[in-house]
């Protein structure tokens, strides 16, 4: 299974001949035959001949790109011309964009082979991938569990070895929860490293675009290919492109980790809980020093979480009104129309200075809270989720539960700082479980050298899904 | 009418003449192109399209709130206006709510001052056409529109006439076109005019409870009428003892009256909150001074000049300032003219009132030239060119004659024979005193 190769040794083979672009994304297509009426990770496939096709094309003309010639997917949130984009919701079901977003455009530039638009909750409302028009995604560990979300199908499909890497966007956490539940290495990049331009927006100043892959190093080599301003993307940031995969080596000795005691109480789940504290342990025997430290005010991320992003959102989706893509506003979900509808609530005249206004006062609190420990750390170890991958309609019918869901992750978007997002054990059940490192701005380098120092000795990473037995 | 006060405010919307949109790259120029044919994935406001704001137009607002005095914001940033319309694709306008790049400021007008309330910019929406197709009355949006810069200059409720109201309109165009931001061009919809208007009793202090907004005027004259119209209006009915609704009317030109379009019971809730796409915007001092010195000599200032250091009335100085290169010219032919004639800048001033020369084929220095020929005839008496006039045309029986049978020509001959007998002489007053026997014989 060539899939299940690193992108470095893949882009080795390719070279060496050892197989072709043409024979990975063949495997690819046959794997997803066989795999994917079991998971139900996409929501539109590539035409396998034109896929194939353009295999061939990058076989006949192999460039310097380490992801020539490489299949991945992408979060039906991103537009790629000329394959359907619907972000999981019925209203853009025959969608075809006329344009492509930035980072599609700088993954084809760099010879890598779409093969999917992946299932999501529709437009980025959820974090069990439940609420998407097309059906839910499974989790290839548990057939019975959500893949997670919001992007839970390039997730669950890069964990089934249905492609090599993926694409997700984590507005609150959409690719980190997924990544947790599904044992993959995926990053969530400070806001304005990559470009947002055609990215579907759910909440225009917590969305962020990134990688999920099998490792820390195959996250690196696809963020060095997608990182960068754009003239498109006036949030985008023009500090440079560090080169990842050359820093990733770097030692972690003396690197300082801050365990923040809050985050590891009762909302935790016991079994998360215990196997943060051992990679705690693993980080140590690295030569960093672990450090327990407060940050007491995580309880309040999800309070402003759910004020700004669906303030956000509701202004977001006011296109989608029926007159220019076919299809009305009564094709959103429940979770849509809710999160709509306290977003407009919010932002009413009125109600601005309570909610909304109040929120992005507490936001700067939470930046200043933030910076003020990252100056002493490089970086912050936390859960990815307080609970293991959800049983189907445990989350979809628990409003309350699917917010509390996001505890961990929907605050690192509202200070807009990095995390990567890495397996660190398993439970009960052989079910995966996740843990991030959160860095300061910019840091990515510094985050994928200690997730890359932390796959050299174990192999929780390594491990394949119940679906591929 | 007596007994009342206008209390009238003015909201002016300027489209700004960039080359390229408020937040994309399509060209900004629309008028009379093929519909959305000038349009992209940002002002057609598509998923994932974003906004990147274009900073001339930026830089050309601030310099418009120089030019009239405002402040200028260290800190400005975009905002969102949501209200759903067909031809505004993303469900919200960006725009400038608590924090407009410019405030204040104040334009001196014959009927006292005008303050300005604040100058801020925002992006154009598309057009409705309503229109058959297939014999079906359908709505259809042209989008080449949006996204075009738009200012949008508020005045305090100073203005207390109509006619004060179309002296400063005519002062903010004059000043718009000075600047070179915009055609504003009223007929091409790129300077649009919405007067608010209500009446107090004499006497009391405050805004009236209610105010009347008038749309869709697109000339001074109109603008002038439509207030008339509605004073008149507010005034009949405040002495029915009712106070007129709180609504927006739009201006019919056929009816030469306002109509009644849509009432404002409440306010709307455009749910306003920070543009997330784009980043707060902060001006240094520096940043300003730069724009300060790229403002042109204002009329105002150009005015006080002219009068001063060219003796000239205010009426004639006034005409002359009208536009830049109208007053450039004027001061170009001075230049030419002093040393080389003994014209005084009034001369001159007079002789291009009257004259009118087409300021672009005609050079100044041609111009003063042509005048000093021009001036010269004076010397030929008129019982010299009589005499010279008599002789051409006993000459010239049949010119004469196929000038009677309606040959403007010959006339033109005519007058050619005469000049030749007296050179440097005045071509129009040859011409008319020749029509003038002409017909008279």
């Amino acid at each position: 299974m060539n899939s299940d190769l690193s992108i470095r040794d893949i882009a080795k083979k390719l070279r060496s001949k050892e197989f072709s672009s043409y024979d990975l994304t063949r495997e690819c297509y046959d794997l997803i035959e066989k795999v994917e009426p079991k998971i139900h990770a996409f929501i539109t496939l590539v035409d396998k001949k034109d896929a194939l096709a353009r295999a061939r094309k990058i076989d006949e003309h192999m460039t310097q790109s380490p992801l020539a010639g490489i299949p991945y997917v992408m979060k039906d949130a991103y537009l790629t011309r000329g394959v359907r984009t619907t972000a999981a919701s019925k209203i853009l079901d025959d969608f075809i964009a006329p344009y492509s977003a930035t980072v599609h455009k700088k993954l084809e530039d760099a010879g890598a082979i779409l093969i999917g638009k992946m299932n999501m909750d529709a437009w980025g409302h959820g974090a069990s991938t439940e609420n998407t028009d097309y059906g839910p995604s499974k989790n290839p560990w548990d057939l019975t569990r959500s893949a997670g979300g919001s992007g839970g199908g390039p997730a669950a499909a890069v964990a089934a070895r249905l492609s090599v890497f993926g694409i997700g966007e984590d507005t609150g956490g959409s690719i980190r929860n997924p990544a947790a539940w599904n044992n993959i290495t995926a990053m969530k990049v400070t806001y304005g490293r990559v470009s947002r331009y055609g990215a579907i927006a759910y909440a225009s100043s917590l969305d962020t675009v990134g990688p999920t892959a099998k490792t820390a190093e195959d996250c690196a080599f696809v963020l060095e290919a997608i990182a960068g301003h754009d003239p498109y993307d006036a949030t985008s940031s023009k500090q440079p492109v560090p080169n990842y995969t050359k820093e990733l080596e770097k030692s972690i000795k003396g690197k300082r980790i801050a365990f923040p005691t809050e985050f590891y109480g009762e909302a935790l789940d016991p079994e998360i809980n215990a196997a943060i504290t051992k990679a705690r342990e693993v980080f140590v025997s690295l030569g960093a020093t672990v450090t327990d430290v407060s940050l007491p005010m995580l309880e309040y991320g999800v309070p402003v979480y759910y004020i700004l992003a669906p303030s956000e959102t509701s202004s977001n989706l006011g296109r989608y009104d029926g007159v220019r893509y076919g299809y009305g506003r009564n094709l959103f979900t429940k979770e849509n129309k809710r999160r709509i509808m306290t977003g407009t609530y919010a932002l009413s005249s009125g109600y601005y200075d309570a909610y909304y206004k109040k929120a992005l006062k507490v936001r700067s609190l939470f930046i200043e809270e933030y910076q003020k420990l990252l100056v002493n750390y490089d970086a912050i170890l936390s859960p990815v989720t307080p609970i293991m991958p959800s049983k189907f309609g445990e989350l979809l019918n628990d409003p309350m539960k699917n917010m509390m869901a996001d505890l961990y992750t929907v605050i690192v978007n509202i200070v807009g700082l990095p995390a990567l997002s890495l397996p660190c054990g398993f439970g009960k059940g052989g079910l995966p479980i996740g843990m991030q490192l959160v860095g300061s701005m910019f840091s990515e380098s510094s985050l994928f050298s200690l997730g890359h120092a932390y796959q050299k000795v174990t192999d929780w990473h390594m491990q394949l899904p119940q679906v591929l037995k | 009418m007596d007994t009342y006060e206008p209390i009238i405010g003015l909201e002016i919307h300027v489209e700004l003449k960039t080359k390229s949109g408020m937040f994309c790259g399509c060209p900004a120029d629309h008028f009379g192109k093929k519909p959305n044919t000038g349009t992209c994935p940002v002002c057609l406001g598509l998923p994932g399209a974003l906004p990147v704001p274009n900073k001339k137009a930026v830089e050309w607002t601030i310099m418009l709130g120089l030019a009239l005095g405002s402040t200028i914001a260290e800190v400005s940033k975009f905002d969102r206006k949501h209200y759903f319309y067909p031809d505004l694709p993303k469900g919200y306008q960006i725009s400038q709510y608590d924090q407009p790049l410019c405030r204040g400021g104040m334009v001196p007008t014959s009927f006292g001052d005008v303050r300005i309330h604040r100058v801020h910019l925002e992006e154009d929406t598309g057009k409705l056409q309503h229109a058959t197709v297939d014999g079906k009355r359908v709505t259809l949006v042209d989008f080449n529109r949006s996204g075009v810069p738009l200012v949008e200059i508020v005045t305090e409720a100073d203005i207390r006439s109509a006619e004060q109201a179309k002296e400063f309109l005519k002062k903010l165009h004059q000043i718009v076109r000075y600047l070179g931001i915009s055609d504003a061009d009223m007929e091409k919809g790129s300077m649009r005019l919405e007067p608010n208007i209500s009446l107090r009793k004499i006497g009391e202090k405050g805004l009236p409870p209610y105010k009347v907004e008038v749309k869709n005027i697109n000339s001074f004259r109109f603008a002038e009428r439509a207030i008339n119209y509605e004073l008149e209006r507010h005034a009949r009915m405040l002495d029915e003892g009712k106070i007129p609704l709180q609504e927006t009317r739009g201006w019919d030109e056929a009816k030469n009256a306002t109509v009644s379009q849509r009432t404002k019971e409440e306010a709307a809730d455009y749910r306003y909150f920070p543009e997330p796409d784009i980043p707060p915007m902060r001006f240094t001092q520096q940043m300003i001074t730069n724009i300060q010195s790229t403002i042109p000599e204002l009329p105002d200032a150009k005015l006080t000049r002219f009068t001063k250091d060219f003796g000239l009335n205010n009426q004639d100085a006034s005409l002359l300032i009208e536009s830049q290169e109208l007053a450039d010219y004027f001061e170009e032919a001075v230049k030419v003219a002093t040393g080389r004639t003994n014209f005084s800048p009034k001369d001159i001033a007079n002789w291009i009132i009257n004259r009118k020369p087409d300021i672009d084929a005609v050079m100044p220095a041609k111009f003063i030239e042509s005048m000093r020929e021009a001036k010269e005839v004076v010397a030929v008496s008129d019982k010299d060119l009589f005499a010279v006039i008599d002789k051409v045309l006993a000459e010239n029986a049949k010119a004469v004659a196929d000038y009677k049978a309606g040959k403007q020509q010959s006339a033109m001959f005519l007058m050619g024979l005469v000049r030749r007998q007296l050179p440097k002489s005045d071509t129009k007053l040859i011409l008319d005193t020749l029509r003038k026997s002409l017909d008279s014989t």
